[in-house]
């Protein structure tokens, strides 16, 4: 019952933010403080009564679970459940919830009432994604979420903020289509072996189905999940997306709905067809050296910044997609905290971003430089998230990559020594957009006199990123324990699942 | 006492995070104090456990701390550990100590400088940082060490930033040192995936038991470290970001990419010795490397007119002579160098440094002259640091310790004659393009008008580093002088093998004395020819056509930078800038232009007009007919 009452919490506390908004603006943004305050004390509170994994590996790594009929003629449950990669999203996604309403404070300044339940509103819908059982229920929120997010970037985007908005639309749109089909072809081929309609996922998984079905199957959920990863070639609305979005726009899009797509295949899609996905395995691991390469060597070619740091984030996912297809623990694990880490260093990368653009009125790379003797707290923090981006062992990005590589390194040398060239395209690209934002001489096409530089709220809230991101690179240990069993239960399901069919 | 050992790594890490997080707060006498202050007593630290370790050494030789398991998941549980032996306690000492008077002399000269805060805050997070790398028991907490001096080092090198060309040198040592450190990144996975373990001594001792000499997975391991090694110590072909590394501050050349951090390729190879050994062949390359680069570097410095250009060439030259150590096995003699050439070269470059200063930011030499009677300080520790580079006979540590470099190149078995005539030529290219410099800057006519002079600090860290320029040498002297000092190799060969070099008779050895020694004078007698008292011959043959076109190919490092341009950062850039707005949204702009074209096609059909309508229905009904009729 906790999990529907985390995401009661967060449906009246957007309905509360709506309501209040039409008050004062600053009950608005209170109102929605308070609510992912409360969201974070449940999150808190079921991670440290579960922090010892013994206890939580009897029951297959699940926390907690909840189920109510809600369509039965159809077999479609409301079915909740929580393990540790779902706890860990979303501690994830509250956090930058948190973050983003703080970000906003200033840059939001027209219907901020609107604004706050669209964006409490997604992440309801999040958290339904992260939790949902029921593959029905699951593409339900799947669906949900996108709506507020469309207008958080169709009403408080930049200049070129409806192709952004209609894009984004789209092609997330018209992947969780062909999800849509994936799900109920799997639910039919259930139906067809066992007489019952269901989409229980428990009791999906390791449905009997020929090998072309299970591929096509698999390729369905395969290709929404990859839109949303985003992975190479399915990438192209992020960039748009990401710069057209407002601050906080982009701080939960790379921060959270990318995360939905890596979670759809940590959950869905290889559990699901692990054969088919095995089979799969070598185009998935190419697309994702593909997209570490390239998602890095376009990234450095832009001269907006913020299409830069959206270009890096189809970089860094890469290696989630990387670990996902290595299959195993040490992988998975890696994987998970690469999202981690890139949640938090790219959110506080776009913040950085955004607070630049509402002093300096550009986001063009080409119009700044010699920003640091005039920002010298952004320049230092934006030097600090660069080289965390960058992979530089003791921030939290290192880690997960590392672990990535590893496990995937197990699983193919070749895939996992082409990603390891990542680590030169993220140096490239984190040096030059920070000479050429924060160094070299002052440029004349900013008025510098009046820039203020960070003031107290923004320097707390980066001051917790910092941290956050230094505890993740030198003692991550309690995420990956609380992460442990639900991913083994994972990892062993799959082994279960091919032992039986082969 | 050992069990302190962390806090010898945590006391500069503090200093950072001191200087930090009250930048506001502290003058800039605070500023020195913290930032001085907290090296020196991580200096004070070390040499009290050092002594400890000496005068009680423990069991095994080594002392193991660990701090915490960094992460763990399954059997990969790399942890926070220290080790602490023979090998890290020199290396220990020298970045402790001559990180501490390169501090104290960077107090008086980063004086007028505006950041010095940030100065000292880079400054104590690289000497944390690689004290993490030598004290590291775990390769992959050594590599937090090695990836943390590689930043320091890009942030130490872009100091100046407001001067683009000086971000653009730090951006290329970062980016060329990562290349090298992808080869590092592998050679983890494969060590680990192999070895199950990233415990540097477990996992030498599990190669030793698994792999036989010479066997693929070894030889894979090796020159991947070496990767590694060559882009952090500048060896072919990753020497070409040194030259350009000299844009930072000259105690941070003296420093970082003189003393200490360069050396970590060094370190990295002795430190997992028994991985090379395994790979014979790569080692065999490690020798060929070496040599190859001290030539390279050697005749480039000759070509070069900056002070600081010099002494950077010459820093990947005589780092050659210790790759070319290893290469051959005689891995105590590596160390030996590496200890000499911290205190040298240091002394030569604060000792540049003070020209530099007095002279107005002028690096060019040519433009200096006669500063022996009007800097006497800096002429005479820039003096006895040339001494010792090249290797003046008997009375320098930089003798001493070429010496048995080259001694052991020859008598090696893994070594021989060629390699042998290599570093002799090597070193007679030292002393001709030290002194070179020596003649040239400090004799003959003034040219520039001395300014500022050195103050107190700079002067003891000068005198210090010049006594240590000569004494250091006496830890190690060849038998035939007299019975002989092996301190040094003995005490390491608690580490580090025995020296593969085989004893050769005595008059094997004097003849190879009376090389070195002839080769180490006839190069300053030719310098002296060449650039103090000049021949008109010497003047024409050197102004010729083809003497001007090798000055410019030596001058610029053999064009390595030129192809690297053109074979990688080009193309890179062009593809980048070329591809900016991404070549495959085209498809989905396509696709989104065609169902726009398709929309504006059907939309001219529903034009409202009745006739028309009646009209398609009519050819509709007419065509269908037809396709009944005709099939």
């Amino acid at each position: 019952m906790i999990l529907v009452w985390l995401l009661i919490v967060l449906i009246v506390g957007g309905l509360a933010a709506l309501a209040a908004g039409s008050w004062s603006a600053n009950a608005s943004r209170w109102v929605s403080i308070l609510t992912f305050l409360i969201g974070l004390a449940i999150g808190l509170y079921l991670w440290v009564t579960h922090a010892d994994a013994v206890t939580v590996a009897q029951t297959g790594g699940w926390i907690v679970r909840f189920k109510v009929p809600w369509i039965p003629r159809f077999g479609i449950d409301f079915q909740l459940g929580l393990d540790g990669l779902s706890l860990m999203l979303i501690m994830l996604s509250l956090f930058l919830g948190l973050v983003s309403v703080i970000t906003s404070w200033s840059e939001i300044r027209e219907q901020v009432g609107f604004f706050h339940f669209n964006l409490v509103w997604t992440l309801a819908g999040t958290l339904g994604v992260f939790m949902a059982l029921d593959l029905f229920l699951f593409f339900a929120f799947w669906e949900a979420m996108l709506v507020p997010m469309y207008f958080l970037i169709a009403l408080w985007g930049h200049e070129n903020r409806r192709y952004a908005a209609n894009k984004f639309f789209l092609f997330t749109f018209g992947s969780g289509l062909l999800m849509l089909v994936a799900i109920i072809a799997l639910a039919t081929i259930h139906f067809a072996d066992t007489g019952t309609l269901t989409f229980d996922y428990f009791a999906l998984l390791g449905t009997k189905m020929s090998a072309t079905a299970a591929a096509f199957t698999m390729l369905g959920f395969f290709l929404a999940f990859a839109v949303k990863l985003p992975a190479v070639p399915f990438h192209t609305w992020l960039p748009d997306a990401h710069t057209e979005a407002p601050t906080a726009g982009s701080v939960i899009l790379a921060g959270v709905l990318l995360k939905t797509g890596a979670y759809g295949l940590y959950r869905f899609a290889v559990p699901l067809f692990p054969e088919a996905a095995m089979n799969f395995a070598p185009i998935a691991m190419t697309l994702a050296v593909i997209s570490i390469l390239y998602g890095g060597i376009v990234a450095f070619g832009q001269s907006d910044l913020k299409r830069l740091v959206a270009y890096t984030s189809v970089s860094h996912l890469g290696f989630v997609l990387l670990a996902v297809y290595a299959s195993n623990v040490l992988a998975l694990q890696g994987g998970v905290l690469v999202m981690m880490a890139h949640g938090i260093t790219t959110g506080a990368l776009f913040m950085l971003v955004g607070a630049l653009q509402e002093r300096t009125h550009t986001r063009e790379m080409s119009r700044m430089g010699g920003l640091w003797p005039h920002l010298p707290r952004m320049a230092g923090i934006g030097m600090f998230f660069a080289i965390a981006a960058l992979g530089l062992p003791g921030l939290s990005n290192f880690v997960g990559e590392l672990m990535s590589l590893l496990g995937t390194f197990r699983a193919s040398m070749g895939f996992a020594s082409a990603a390891a060239l990542g680590l030169i395209v993220a140096v490239i690209y984190s040096l030059y957009w920070m000479q050429r934002v924060f160094q070299g001489p002052t440029g004349t096409q900013i008025e510098v006199a009046g820039l203020s530089d960070f003031g107290a709220r923004e320097l707390g809230t980066m001051a917790a990123m910092v941290i956050i991101t230094i505890w993740i690179g030198v003692y991550p240990q309690p995420i990956i324990d609380i992460l442990d069993p639900a991913l083994t239960g994972m990892r062993e399901t799959i082994t279960v699942t091919m032992m039986s069919e082969g | 006492m050992l069990h302190l050992l962390w806090l010898v790594p945590l006391l500069p890490l503090l200093g950072f995070t001191t200087l930090v997080l009250l930048q506001r707060v502290l003058s800039r006498t605070a500023t020195a104090i913290v930032g001085v202050g907290s090296v020196g007593l991580s200096c004070a630290l070390a040499l009290a456990i050092a002594s400890n370790f000496l005068l009680a050494p423990p069991m095994g030789g080594a002392f193991t701390q660990t701090l915490w398991t960094w992460m763990q998941v399954g059997d990969f549980a790399p942890s926070i550990s220290l080790r602490f032996d023979a090998l890290s306690l020199v290396m220990m000492l020298v970045i402790t100590v001559v990180g501490f008077f390169i501090h104290l002399y960077s107090a008086e000269f980063m004086a007028a400088d505006r950041s010095y805060l940030r100065f000292f805050a880079y400054m104590n997070l690289f000497v944390a940082s690689m004290l993490v790398l030598v004290l590291a028991g775990d390769l992959l907490f050594l590599f937090l060490g090695w990836e943390g001096v590689g930043l320091c080092s890009y942030l130490l090198i872009a100091f100046w930033h407001e001067d683009p060309h000086n971000c653009v040198c730090g951006r290329k040592a970062f980016i060329v040192t990562r290349i090298g450190d992808v080869g590092f990144l592998i050679a983890l996975l494969l060590i680990f995936t192999e070895l199950g373990s990233l415990d540097i001594h477990t996992l030498m001792q599990h190669a030793s038991a698994q792999w036989p000499v010479g066997s693929p997975v070894a030889i894979a391991t090796a020159v991947l470290l070496l990767a590694g090694a060559l882009g952090k110590s500048a060896q072919v072909p990753l020497q070409t970001w040194l030259p350009e590394a000299m844009a930072g501050p000259t105690p941070v050349s003296a420093l970082i990419h003189a003393a200490t951090m360069v050396t970590a390729g060094m370190y990295l190879i002795a430190r997992t010795h028994t991985l090379f050994e395994l790979a014979p062949p790569v080692l065999l390359a490690v020798a060929i490397i070496g040599v190859l680069t001290l030539l390279i570097s050697g005749f480039s410095a000759l070509a070069q007119n900056d002070i600081k250009r010099i002494l950077a060439y010459s820093t990947i030259s005589q780092i050659g002579y210790m790759f070319l150590a290893l290469g051959v096995g005689a891995w105590a003699a590596a160390i030996f160098h590496f200890l000499t050439h911290a205190f040298f070269k240091a002394l030569l470059f604060l000792s540049a440094g003070v020209v530099i200063q007095a002279l107005d930011e002028e690096h060019d030499i040519h433009r200096m002259g006669g500063l022996r009677t009007r800097l006497p300080a800096a002429f005479w520790s820039y003096l006895i640091g040339s001494a010792s580079l090249a290797a003046v006979p008997l009375i320098t540590a930089g003798f001493y310790s070429k010496d048995l470099i080259i001694a052991s190149v020859w008598s090696s078995p893994l070594g021989g004659p060629w390699l042998w005539a290599g570093a002799v030529l090597g070193a007679f290219l030292t002393s001709v393009y030290i002194f070179r410099s020596v003649f040239i800057a400090f004799f003959g006519e003034p040219r520039t008008l001395v300014g500022q002079r050195p103050r107190a600090r700079a002067l003891i860290a000068l005198t210090v580093l010049s006594i240590g320029a000569l004494v250091i040498g006496f830890l190690e002297i060849p038998d035939i002088f007299g019975g002989g000092v092996h301190v040094l190799s003995e005490f390491l060969q608690q580490t580090l093998p025995r020296s593969a070099a085989r004893p050769e008779p005595a008059r094997v050895e004097w003849l190879l004395e009376l090389v070195t020694v002839c080769i180490s004078i006839a190069g300053i007698y030719l310098a002296y020819r060449l650039f103090l008292r000049r021949k008109p011959e010497a003047e024409a043959l050197a102004s010729t056509e083809d003497a001007n076109l090798l000055r410019r190919f030596w001058g610029s490092g053999f064009g390595f930078d030129w192809v690297y341009y053109r074979v990688l950062v080009g193309p890179y850039e062009w593809f980048a800038r070329v591809n900016r707005r991404d070549v495959l949204d085209v498809f989905y702009n396509t696709l989104a232009a065609i169902s726009r074209m398709l929309y504006g096609m059907l939309r001219q059909t529903q034009t409202g007009n009745l006739r028309w309508y009646m009209g398609v229905l009519a050819a509709g009904g007419v065509v269908l007919v037809a396709i009944v009729v005709l099939t």
